[in-house]
Protein backbone atom coordinates (compact mmCIF):
# COMPACT_ATOMS: atom_id res chain seq x y z
CA UNK A 1 0.00 0.00 0.00
CA UNK A 2 0.95 3.60 -0.57
CA UNK A 3 -0.05 5.53 2.51
CA UNK A 4 -1.27 9.09 2.01
CA UNK A 5 0.27 11.04 4.92
CA UNK A 6 -0.86 14.38 3.47
CA UNK A 7 -3.11 14.59 0.41
CA UNK A 8 -1.79 17.92 -0.90
CA UNK A 9 -3.95 20.22 -3.02
CA UNK A 10 -5.68 17.86 -5.42
CA UNK A 11 -4.46 14.44 -6.50
CA UNK A 12 -6.39 11.69 -8.25
CA UNK A 13 -5.77 8.17 -9.52
CA UNK A 14 -5.97 8.20 -13.32
CA UNK A 15 -5.34 5.85 -16.20
CA UNK A 16 -5.87 6.59 -19.89
CA UNK A 17 -9.63 6.80 -19.42
CA UNK A 18 -13.05 5.21 -19.21
CA UNK A 19 -14.13 4.37 -22.73
CA UNK A 20 -17.37 3.09 -24.20
CA UNK A 21 -19.89 4.80 -21.90
CA UNK A 22 -20.27 8.15 -23.61
CA UNK A 23 -23.75 7.06 -24.75
CA UNK A 24 -24.97 7.15 -21.12
CA UNK A 25 -23.29 10.45 -20.33
CA UNK A 26 -20.12 9.16 -18.65
CA UNK A 27 -17.10 11.38 -19.41
CA UNK A 28 -13.85 9.77 -20.54
CA UNK A 29 -11.87 11.05 -17.52
CA UNK A 30 -8.30 9.71 -17.49
CA UNK A 31 -5.05 11.65 -17.16
CA UNK A 32 -5.20 15.25 -18.39
CA UNK A 33 -1.67 15.05 -19.84
CA UNK A 34 -1.54 11.61 -21.45
CA UNK A 35 1.92 12.19 -22.96
CA UNK A 36 3.49 12.52 -19.51
CA UNK A 37 1.72 9.39 -18.29
CA UNK A 38 3.01 7.43 -21.26
CA UNK A 39 6.58 8.55 -20.52
CA UNK A 40 6.36 7.69 -16.83
CA UNK A 41 4.85 4.26 -17.48
CA UNK A 42 7.27 3.50 -20.31
CA UNK A 43 10.31 4.03 -18.07
CA UNK A 44 8.99 1.34 -15.71
CA UNK A 45 8.05 -0.97 -18.62
CA UNK A 46 4.46 -0.71 -17.44
CA UNK A 47 1.40 -1.17 -19.62
CA UNK A 48 0.37 2.26 -20.99
CA UNK A 49 -3.04 1.78 -19.29
CA UNK A 50 -1.52 1.28 -15.82
CA UNK A 51 -2.94 3.72 -13.29
CA UNK A 52 -0.82 6.63 -12.02
CA UNK A 53 -1.30 9.42 -9.49
CA UNK A 54 -2.09 12.79 -11.07
CA UNK A 55 -0.76 15.48 -8.73
CA UNK A 56 -2.03 19.01 -9.25
CA UNK A 57 0.03 22.08 -8.29
CA UNK A 58 1.08 21.03 -4.80
CA UNK A 59 2.43 17.61 -3.93
CA UNK A 60 1.17 15.15 -1.33
CA UNK A 61 3.34 13.35 1.24
CA UNK A 62 3.33 9.61 0.64
CA UNK A 63 4.82 6.58 2.37
CA UNK A 64 5.57 3.29 0.62
CA UNK A 65 4.71 0.19 2.65
CA UNK A 66 6.36 -2.27 0.22
CA UNK A 67 9.48 -2.00 -1.96
CA UNK A 68 8.89 -0.94 -5.57
CA UNK A 69 10.19 1.37 -8.30
CA UNK A 70 8.67 4.70 -9.33
CA UNK A 71 9.06 7.36 -11.98
CA UNK A 72 7.74 10.89 -12.34
CA UNK A 73 6.85 12.97 -15.40
CA UNK A 74 4.94 16.14 -16.22
CA UNK A 75 5.13 19.19 -13.98
CA UNK A 76 8.31 19.69 -11.91
CA UNK A 77 7.34 19.77 -8.26
CA UNK A 78 10.79 19.32 -6.64
CA UNK A 79 10.21 15.66 -5.73
CA UNK A 80 12.22 14.25 -2.81
CA UNK A 81 12.62 10.69 -1.58
CA UNK A 82 13.45 10.71 2.14
CA UNK A 83 14.29 14.41 1.74
CA UNK A 84 16.84 13.77 -1.04
CA UNK A 85 16.01 15.40 -4.37
CA UNK A 86 15.07 13.09 -7.25
CA UNK A 87 14.41 13.94 -10.89
CA UNK A 88 11.57 13.50 -13.34
CA UNK A 89 12.07 10.91 -16.12
CA UNK A 90 14.15 8.69 -13.86
CA UNK A 91 13.54 5.20 -12.42
CA UNK A 92 13.86 5.48 -8.65
CA UNK A 93 14.12 2.38 -6.44
CA UNK A 94 11.97 2.61 -3.33
CA UNK A 95 12.35 0.65 -0.08
CA UNK A 96 9.75 -0.15 2.54
CA UNK A 97 9.02 2.91 4.66
CA UNK A 98 10.44 5.46 2.20
CA UNK A 99 8.69 8.82 2.07
CA UNK A 100 8.03 10.77 -1.13
CA UNK A 101 7.40 14.47 -0.71
CA UNK A 102 7.36 17.50 -2.96
CA UNK A 103 8.54 21.10 -2.89
CA UNK A 104 7.63 24.06 -5.06
CA UNK A 105 5.98 24.01 -8.46
CA UNK A 106 8.77 24.89 -10.89
CA UNK A 107 6.98 24.43 -14.20
CA UNK A 108 3.81 22.85 -15.56
CA UNK A 109 0.75 22.20 -13.37
CA UNK A 110 0.23 18.42 -13.15
CA UNK A 111 2.85 15.88 -12.17
CA UNK A 112 2.44 12.14 -12.68
CA UNK A 113 3.68 9.46 -10.29
CA UNK A 114 3.93 6.03 -11.92
CA UNK A 115 4.66 2.90 -9.91
CA UNK A 116 5.92 -0.50 -11.11
CA UNK A 117 2.81 -2.49 -12.12
CA UNK A 118 0.50 0.51 -11.67
CA UNK A 119 -1.84 1.43 -8.81
CA UNK A 120 -4.42 -1.29 -8.23
CA UNK A 121 -7.47 0.62 -7.04
CA UNK A 122 -10.94 -0.61 -7.97
CA UNK A 123 -11.92 -0.52 -11.65
CA UNK A 124 -15.35 0.97 -12.32
CA UNK A 125 -16.77 0.62 -15.85
CA UNK A 126 -13.38 -0.54 -17.09
CA UNK A 127 -11.21 2.21 -15.61
CA UNK A 128 -9.52 3.20 -12.36
CA UNK A 129 -9.82 6.94 -13.12
CA UNK A 130 -11.38 8.76 -10.18
CA UNK A 131 -14.51 10.65 -11.16
CA UNK A 132 -17.31 11.15 -8.67
CA UNK A 133 -19.98 9.71 -8.56
CA UNK A 134 -18.86 7.01 -11.00
CA UNK A 135 -16.12 6.20 -8.47
CA UNK A 136 -16.90 6.54 -4.77
CA UNK A 137 -14.11 9.05 -4.19
CA UNK A 138 -13.35 12.25 -6.01
CA UNK A 139 -9.66 12.40 -5.04
CA UNK A 140 -7.16 10.99 -2.57
CA UNK A 141 -7.52 12.02 1.08
CA UNK A 142 -5.29 12.02 4.15
CA UNK A 143 -4.95 8.47 5.48
CA UNK A 144 -5.94 6.71 2.23
CA UNK A 145 -4.07 3.52 1.39
CA UNK A 146 -3.53 3.04 -2.33
CA UNK A 147 -2.84 -0.57 -3.31
CA UNK A 148 0.08 -1.69 -5.49
CA UNK A 149 2.05 -4.89 -5.88
CA UNK A 150 5.46 -5.22 -4.24
CA UNK A 151 8.48 -5.36 -6.59
CA UNK A 152 11.94 -6.30 -5.30
CA UNK A 153 15.21 -5.64 -7.12
CA UNK A 154 13.71 -4.37 -10.37
CA UNK A 155 16.38 -3.85 -13.02
CA UNK A 156 15.14 -1.22 -15.45
CA UNK A 157 16.13 -1.32 -19.13
CA UNK A 158 16.98 2.36 -18.90
CA UNK A 159 17.26 4.20 -15.64
CA UNK A 160 16.90 7.74 -16.93
CA UNK A 161 16.08 9.69 -20.09
CA UNK A 162 16.88 13.26 -20.99
CA UNK A 163 13.87 14.60 -22.85
CA UNK A 164 12.51 18.06 -23.21
CA UNK A 165 9.04 18.53 -21.76
CA UNK A 166 6.36 18.75 -24.47
CA UNK A 167 4.45 21.48 -22.64
CA UNK A 168 7.02 24.29 -22.77
CA UNK A 169 5.03 26.16 -25.40
CA UNK A 170 2.14 28.64 -25.27
CA UNK A 171 0.76 27.66 -28.64
CA UNK A 172 -2.20 25.28 -28.85
CA UNK A 173 -2.98 23.59 -32.16
CA UNK A 174 -6.68 23.57 -32.98
CA UNK A 175 -8.90 22.13 -35.70
CA UNK A 176 -12.10 23.74 -36.94
CA UNK A 177 -15.00 22.65 -34.73
CA UNK A 178 -18.45 21.67 -36.04
CA UNK A 179 -19.80 25.26 -35.70
CA UNK A 180 -16.61 27.02 -36.90
CA UNK A 181 -18.51 28.53 -39.84
CA UNK A 182 -20.66 30.61 -37.45
CA UNK A 183 -17.64 32.75 -36.53
CA UNK A 184 -17.59 36.27 -37.94
CA UNK A 185 -14.44 37.87 -39.40
CA UNK A 186 -14.21 39.97 -36.26
CA UNK A 187 -14.42 36.91 -34.00
CA UNK A 188 -11.85 35.06 -36.12
CA UNK A 189 -9.47 37.98 -35.81
CA UNK A 190 -10.04 38.13 -32.05
CA UNK A 191 -9.40 34.41 -31.65
CA UNK A 192 -6.30 34.04 -33.78
CA UNK A 193 -4.49 37.37 -33.47
CA UNK A 194 -4.26 37.82 -29.70
CA UNK A 195 -3.16 35.69 -26.80
CA UNK A 196 -5.65 34.53 -24.16
CA UNK A 197 -5.08 33.98 -20.45
CA UNK A 198 -6.44 31.14 -18.35
CA UNK A 199 -9.21 31.95 -15.89
CA UNK A 200 -9.34 30.85 -12.26
CA UNK A 201 -12.23 28.66 -13.39
CA UNK A 202 -10.06 25.80 -14.57
CA UNK A 203 -10.26 22.19 -13.49
CA UNK A 204 -10.47 18.65 -14.86
CA UNK A 205 -13.88 19.43 -16.39
CA UNK A 206 -13.08 22.61 -18.28
CA UNK A 207 -10.73 25.57 -18.69
CA UNK A 208 -12.35 28.97 -19.15
CA UNK A 209 -10.38 31.77 -20.83
CA UNK A 210 -10.46 35.31 -19.42
CA UNK A 211 -10.69 37.43 -22.57
CA UNK A 212 -14.12 37.71 -24.16
CA UNK A 213 -14.66 37.89 -27.91
CA UNK A 214 -17.66 39.40 -29.71
CA UNK A 215 -21.03 38.17 -28.41
CA UNK A 216 -23.35 35.99 -30.47
CA UNK A 217 -26.97 34.87 -30.39
CA UNK A 218 -26.82 31.51 -32.16
CA UNK A 219 -28.82 28.77 -30.53
CA UNK A 220 -28.47 25.11 -31.33
CA UNK A 221 -29.81 21.75 -30.23
CA UNK A 222 -27.69 20.01 -27.59
CA UNK A 223 -25.06 17.87 -29.30
CA UNK A 224 -21.96 15.82 -28.52
CA UNK A 225 -18.78 17.29 -27.02
CA UNK A 226 -15.29 15.84 -26.56
CA UNK A 227 -12.27 16.60 -24.42
CA UNK A 228 -10.64 19.54 -26.19
CA UNK A 229 -13.90 20.97 -27.56
CA UNK A 230 -13.83 24.79 -27.46
CA UNK A 231 -17.32 26.14 -26.77
CA UNK A 232 -18.34 29.77 -27.31
CA UNK A 233 -20.95 31.13 -24.89
CA UNK A 234 -23.40 33.85 -26.02
CA UNK A 235 -21.42 36.34 -23.89
CA UNK A 236 -18.33 35.61 -25.98
CA UNK A 237 -16.44 33.42 -23.52
CA UNK A 238 -14.32 30.50 -24.67
CA UNK A 239 -14.68 27.34 -22.58
CA UNK A 240 -12.37 24.43 -23.36
CA UNK A 241 -13.74 21.09 -22.17
CA UNK A 242 -11.21 18.73 -20.61
CA UNK A 243 -11.14 15.06 -19.57
CA UNK A 244 -13.98 15.11 -17.01
CA UNK A 245 -16.03 17.38 -19.27
CA UNK A 246 -19.68 16.69 -20.00
CA UNK A 247 -20.45 14.50 -23.04
CA UNK A 248 -23.02 16.91 -24.52
CA UNK A 249 -23.42 20.65 -24.65
CA UNK A 250 -25.55 23.39 -26.16
CA UNK A 251 -22.97 26.06 -27.00
CA UNK A 252 -21.44 26.32 -30.49
CA UNK A 253 -18.32 24.13 -30.75
CA UNK A 254 -16.11 26.51 -32.66
CA UNK A 255 -12.76 24.72 -32.33
CA UNK A 256 -11.31 21.38 -31.32
CA UNK A 257 -7.90 21.08 -29.67
CA UNK A 258 -5.53 18.46 -31.04
CA UNK A 259 -4.70 15.70 -28.58
CA UNK A 260 -1.20 17.11 -28.24
CA UNK A 261 -2.69 20.53 -27.41
CA UNK A 262 -4.83 19.00 -24.63
CA UNK A 263 -1.60 17.70 -23.06
CA UNK A 264 -0.08 21.20 -23.27
CA UNK A 265 -3.17 22.91 -21.82
CA UNK A 266 -3.28 20.35 -18.98
CA UNK A 267 0.03 21.84 -17.78
CA UNK A 268 -1.26 25.46 -17.72
CA UNK A 269 -2.69 27.24 -14.70
CA UNK A 270 -4.69 30.38 -13.92
CA UNK A 271 -3.00 33.47 -15.39
CA UNK A 272 -0.86 31.58 -17.91
CA UNK A 273 -1.19 32.80 -21.48
CA UNK A 274 -1.78 30.84 -24.62
CA UNK A 275 -2.44 31.40 -28.29
CA UNK A 276 -4.53 29.33 -30.66
CA UNK A 277 -3.21 28.19 -34.03
CA UNK A 278 -5.44 26.67 -36.68
CA UNK A 279 -4.04 23.55 -38.36
CA UNK B 1 -39.61 5.08 -46.14
CA UNK B 2 -37.00 7.49 -47.36
CA UNK B 3 -34.34 8.48 -44.86
CA UNK B 4 -33.33 12.07 -44.11
CA UNK B 5 -30.25 13.66 -45.66
CA UNK B 6 -27.16 13.75 -43.43
CA UNK B 7 -24.13 15.98 -43.20
CA UNK B 8 -20.77 14.77 -41.94
CA UNK B 9 -18.12 16.91 -40.26
CA UNK B 10 -14.69 16.05 -38.91
CA UNK B 11 -14.46 16.56 -35.12
CA UNK B 12 -10.81 16.40 -34.04
CA UNK B 13 -8.47 13.53 -34.82
CA UNK B 14 -10.65 10.60 -33.88
CA UNK B 15 -14.28 11.68 -34.13
CA UNK B 16 -16.86 12.69 -36.68
CA UNK B 17 -20.18 14.44 -36.18
CA UNK B 18 -23.09 13.25 -38.29
CA UNK B 19 -26.06 15.61 -38.38
CA UNK B 20 -29.66 15.15 -39.48
CA UNK B 21 -32.06 18.08 -40.08
CA UNK B 22 -32.02 20.39 -37.06
CA UNK B 23 -35.40 19.49 -35.58
CA UNK B 24 -36.70 17.53 -32.58
CA UNK B 25 -38.74 14.80 -34.28
CA UNK B 26 -39.41 11.13 -33.60
CA UNK B 27 -38.87 10.19 -37.25
CA UNK B 28 -35.41 11.81 -37.23
CA UNK B 29 -34.48 9.99 -34.04
CA UNK B 30 -35.66 6.70 -35.58
CA UNK B 31 -33.50 7.40 -38.63
CA UNK B 32 -30.44 8.00 -36.42
CA UNK B 33 -31.05 4.76 -34.50
CA UNK B 34 -31.43 2.87 -37.82
CA UNK B 35 -28.12 4.31 -38.96
CA UNK B 36 -26.45 3.31 -35.69
CA UNK B 37 -27.71 -0.27 -36.06
CA UNK B 38 -26.36 -0.41 -39.63
CA UNK B 39 -22.99 0.99 -38.54
CA UNK B 40 -22.73 -1.44 -35.61
CA UNK B 41 -23.25 -4.32 -38.04
CA UNK B 42 -19.96 -3.40 -39.71
CA UNK B 43 -18.30 -4.42 -36.42
CA UNK B 44 -15.48 -1.90 -36.76
CA UNK B 45 -13.39 -2.10 -33.56
CA UNK B 46 -13.05 0.73 -31.03
CA UNK B 47 -16.08 2.85 -31.97
CA UNK B 48 -18.57 4.44 -29.64
CA UNK B 49 -21.48 6.66 -30.56
CA UNK B 50 -23.75 9.04 -28.71
CA UNK B 51 -27.05 10.48 -29.88
CA UNK B 52 -28.39 13.91 -28.99
CA UNK B 53 -31.63 15.01 -30.71
CA UNK B 54 -30.56 15.35 -34.39
CA UNK B 55 -26.91 14.40 -34.17
CA UNK B 56 -24.64 11.45 -33.69
CA UNK B 57 -21.11 11.88 -32.34
CA UNK B 58 -18.96 8.97 -33.49
CA UNK B 59 -15.62 8.45 -31.76
CA UNK B 60 -12.94 5.91 -32.60
CA UNK B 61 -10.98 5.11 -29.44
CA UNK B 62 -8.49 2.86 -31.21
CA UNK B 63 -6.93 5.11 -33.82
CA UNK B 64 -6.80 8.49 -35.52
CA UNK B 65 -9.16 8.65 -38.47
CA UNK B 66 -8.63 8.88 -42.17
CA UNK B 67 -11.51 11.32 -42.63
CA UNK B 68 -12.19 10.72 -46.33
CA UNK B 69 -12.29 7.00 -45.72
CA UNK B 70 -14.67 7.11 -42.77
CA UNK B 71 -16.87 9.60 -44.61
CA UNK B 72 -17.29 7.05 -47.43
CA UNK B 73 -18.07 4.28 -44.92
CA UNK B 74 -20.73 6.46 -43.25
CA UNK B 75 -22.36 7.53 -46.53
CA UNK B 76 -22.40 3.94 -47.72
CA UNK B 77 -23.92 2.79 -44.43
CA UNK B 78 -26.56 5.51 -44.59
CA UNK B 79 -27.50 4.57 -48.17
CA UNK B 80 -27.91 0.90 -47.28
CA UNK B 81 -29.70 1.60 -44.01
CA UNK B 82 -32.81 2.89 -45.80
CA UNK B 83 -33.27 -0.42 -47.60
CA UNK B 84 -33.38 -2.69 -44.56
CA UNK B 85 -35.24 -1.37 -41.55
CA UNK B 86 -34.78 -3.52 -38.50
CA UNK B 87 -37.09 -3.77 -35.53
CA UNK B 88 -35.64 -2.38 -32.34
CA UNK B 89 -36.66 -3.15 -28.77
CA UNK B 90 -38.09 0.01 -27.31
CA UNK B 91 -39.59 0.34 -23.87
CA UNK B 92 -41.91 2.63 -21.99
CA UNK B 93 -40.57 3.14 -18.46
CA UNK B 94 -42.82 4.25 -15.60
CA UNK B 95 -40.71 6.46 -13.36
CA UNK B 96 -42.05 7.19 -9.85
CA UNK B 97 -42.04 10.82 -8.71
CA UNK B 98 -43.09 12.30 -5.38
CA UNK B 99 -44.45 15.82 -5.94
CA UNK B 100 -44.68 16.70 -2.22
CA UNK B 101 -43.62 20.25 -1.37
CA UNK B 102 -40.65 18.82 0.55
CA UNK B 103 -39.09 17.88 -2.82
CA UNK B 104 -40.82 20.22 -5.27
CA UNK B 105 -39.46 23.46 -3.90
CA UNK B 106 -40.51 25.41 -7.01
CA UNK B 107 -43.89 23.68 -7.45
CA UNK B 108 -45.97 26.49 -6.01
CA UNK B 109 -44.21 29.20 -8.02
CA UNK B 110 -44.39 27.14 -11.23
CA UNK B 111 -48.14 26.63 -10.72
CA UNK B 112 -48.60 30.36 -10.22
CA UNK B 113 -46.67 31.21 -13.38
CA UNK B 114 -48.43 28.55 -15.46
CA UNK B 115 -51.83 29.34 -13.93
CA UNK B 116 -52.46 25.73 -12.97
CA UNK B 117 -53.45 24.12 -9.69
CA UNK B 118 -50.91 21.71 -8.18
CA UNK B 119 -53.18 18.78 -9.09
CA UNK B 120 -53.55 20.01 -12.68
CA UNK B 121 -49.80 20.38 -13.04
CA UNK B 122 -49.13 16.88 -11.70
CA UNK B 123 -51.92 15.48 -13.89
CA UNK B 124 -50.38 17.07 -17.00
CA UNK B 125 -46.82 16.10 -16.12
CA UNK B 126 -47.77 12.45 -15.52
CA UNK B 127 -50.24 11.97 -18.39
CA UNK B 128 -47.72 12.48 -21.22
CA UNK B 129 -45.15 10.07 -22.54
CA UNK B 130 -41.75 11.64 -23.15
CA UNK B 131 -39.27 10.40 -25.72
CA UNK B 132 -35.60 9.99 -24.75
CA UNK B 133 -33.70 11.99 -27.40
CA UNK B 134 -30.30 11.58 -25.82
CA UNK B 135 -28.39 10.83 -22.62
CA UNK B 136 -25.62 13.20 -21.60
CA UNK B 137 -24.61 16.27 -19.54
CA UNK B 138 -24.39 14.05 -16.44
CA UNK B 139 -24.15 10.24 -16.31
CA UNK B 140 -27.72 9.00 -16.81
CA UNK B 141 -29.27 12.41 -17.56
CA UNK B 142 -32.06 12.01 -20.15
CA UNK B 143 -32.93 14.66 -22.72
CA UNK B 144 -36.71 14.25 -22.94
CA UNK B 145 -38.96 15.59 -25.68
CA UNK B 146 -42.72 15.91 -25.85
CA UNK B 147 -43.48 18.28 -22.98
CA UNK B 148 -46.97 19.82 -23.40
CA UNK B 149 -46.85 23.54 -24.19
CA UNK B 150 -48.88 24.26 -21.05
CA UNK B 151 -45.88 23.18 -18.92
CA UNK B 152 -43.24 25.28 -20.69
CA UNK B 153 -41.59 27.67 -18.26
CA UNK B 154 -38.24 29.50 -18.50
CA UNK B 155 -35.37 28.21 -16.41
CA UNK B 156 -34.70 30.02 -13.13
CA UNK B 157 -32.96 33.40 -13.42
CA UNK B 158 -30.22 32.23 -11.08
CA UNK B 159 -29.14 28.59 -11.11
CA UNK B 160 -28.93 26.79 -7.77
CA UNK B 161 -25.46 25.70 -6.65
CA UNK B 162 -26.86 22.37 -5.56
CA UNK B 163 -29.88 20.52 -6.87
CA UNK B 164 -30.51 17.21 -5.07
CA UNK B 165 -30.11 13.85 -6.77
CA UNK B 166 -33.42 12.65 -8.21
CA UNK B 167 -34.85 16.18 -8.60
CA UNK B 168 -37.45 16.41 -11.36
CA UNK B 169 -37.44 19.70 -13.18
CA UNK B 170 -39.02 21.83 -15.89
CA UNK B 171 -37.07 24.21 -18.15
CA UNK B 172 -38.18 25.57 -21.51
CA UNK B 173 -39.41 22.73 -23.68
CA UNK B 174 -37.69 20.18 -21.43
CA UNK B 175 -38.44 18.08 -18.40
CA UNK B 176 -36.01 15.70 -16.77
CA UNK B 177 -34.45 14.12 -13.70
CA UNK B 178 -31.08 15.08 -12.17
CA UNK B 179 -29.36 11.69 -11.73
CA UNK B 180 -26.91 13.10 -9.13
CA UNK B 181 -26.40 16.19 -6.98
CA UNK B 182 -25.48 18.97 -9.38
CA UNK B 183 -25.67 22.70 -9.89
CA UNK B 184 -28.70 23.51 -12.02
CA UNK B 185 -31.19 26.12 -13.18
CA UNK B 186 -34.31 24.04 -13.71
CA UNK B 187 -37.55 24.58 -11.79
CA UNK B 188 -37.81 21.66 -9.37
CA UNK B 189 -41.29 20.13 -9.01
CA UNK B 190 -40.61 16.75 -7.41
CA UNK B 191 -38.13 13.95 -6.77
CA UNK B 192 -37.62 10.48 -8.18
CA UNK B 193 -36.43 7.97 -5.55
CA UNK B 194 -34.86 5.40 -7.87
CA UNK B 195 -31.31 5.58 -9.24
CA UNK B 196 -31.22 6.31 -12.99
CA UNK B 197 -27.50 5.63 -13.06
CA UNK B 198 -25.73 2.92 -11.09
CA UNK B 199 -22.06 2.34 -12.03
CA UNK B 200 -22.02 -0.94 -10.09
CA UNK B 201 -24.37 -2.56 -12.60
CA UNK B 202 -23.22 -4.09 -15.86
CA UNK B 203 -25.84 -1.91 -17.56
CA UNK B 204 -25.56 1.25 -15.43
CA UNK B 205 -28.44 3.05 -17.16
CA UNK B 206 -31.56 1.00 -17.89
CA UNK B 207 -33.14 3.65 -20.12
CA UNK B 208 -31.96 3.74 -23.75
CA UNK B 209 -32.21 6.52 -26.33
CA UNK B 210 -35.46 6.01 -28.25
CA UNK B 211 -37.32 4.70 -25.18
CA UNK B 212 -40.27 6.53 -23.65
CA UNK B 213 -40.71 7.77 -20.10
CA UNK B 214 -43.91 8.32 -18.20
CA UNK B 215 -43.85 9.81 -14.72
CA UNK B 216 -46.07 8.30 -12.05
CA UNK B 217 -47.13 10.15 -8.93
CA UNK B 218 -46.28 8.40 -5.66
CA UNK B 219 -46.88 9.26 -2.00
CA UNK B 220 -44.15 10.08 0.49
CA UNK B 221 -44.54 6.58 2.02
CA UNK B 222 -44.05 4.94 -1.38
CA UNK B 223 -41.13 7.29 -2.01
CA UNK B 224 -39.39 6.15 1.18
CA UNK B 225 -39.93 2.50 0.26
CA UNK B 226 -38.62 2.90 -3.31
CA UNK B 227 -35.67 4.90 -2.00
CA UNK B 228 -34.58 1.98 0.17
CA UNK B 229 -35.26 -0.52 -2.63
CA UNK B 230 -33.13 1.61 -4.94
CA UNK B 231 -30.30 1.88 -2.46
CA UNK B 232 -30.08 -1.86 -1.83
CA UNK B 233 -30.44 -2.48 -5.55
CA UNK B 234 -33.71 -4.43 -5.66
CA UNK B 235 -35.97 -1.82 -7.25
CA UNK B 236 -37.22 -2.99 -10.64
CA UNK B 237 -38.61 -0.12 -12.69
CA UNK B 238 -41.91 -0.90 -14.40
CA UNK B 239 -41.52 -1.29 -18.15
CA UNK B 240 -43.69 -2.05 -21.16
CA UNK B 241 -42.28 -3.28 -24.46
CA UNK B 242 -43.56 -0.86 -27.10
CA UNK B 243 -42.88 -2.65 -30.36
CA UNK B 244 -43.29 -6.35 -29.57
Amino acid sequence: MLKVLKAGFFATIQDLGRFGHRDIGVPISGAMDVESVKKANLLLENDPYDAVLEITMMGPKLQFEEPTAISLAGAHLEPKLNDVAIENHQVVQVSKGDILSFGKLKNGFRSYLAIKGGFLTEKVLGSRSQFFPVTKKKRIKDGDEIPYEETVSYKPLISEVKIEDHFLTDELEVFKGPEFSLLTDKQLAEIFSKPFTISKANDRMAYQLNELIEEHSHSMLTSGTLPGTVQLTPAGRLIILMKDGQTTGGYPRILQLSEAAICVLAQKKAGDSLSLKLI
Amino acid sequence: MKSYPISIKPFGERAVLVEWPSKVEVSILADILDFMDAFKELKLPGWEMSVAYNSLTMVCNDEHLDYDNIRRVILDCHAKQAASKTKRMQHLWRIPVCYDAEFGMDLEEVCKTLKLSVDELIQQHTSHQYIVYGIGFLPGFMYLGGLPQSLEIPRRAEPRLQVAKGSVGLAGKQTGVYPQDSPGGWNIIGNCPIPLFNPKLEDPCFVKVGDKIQFQQISKAEYDLHKIEGEVGIYKPEKVLLNA
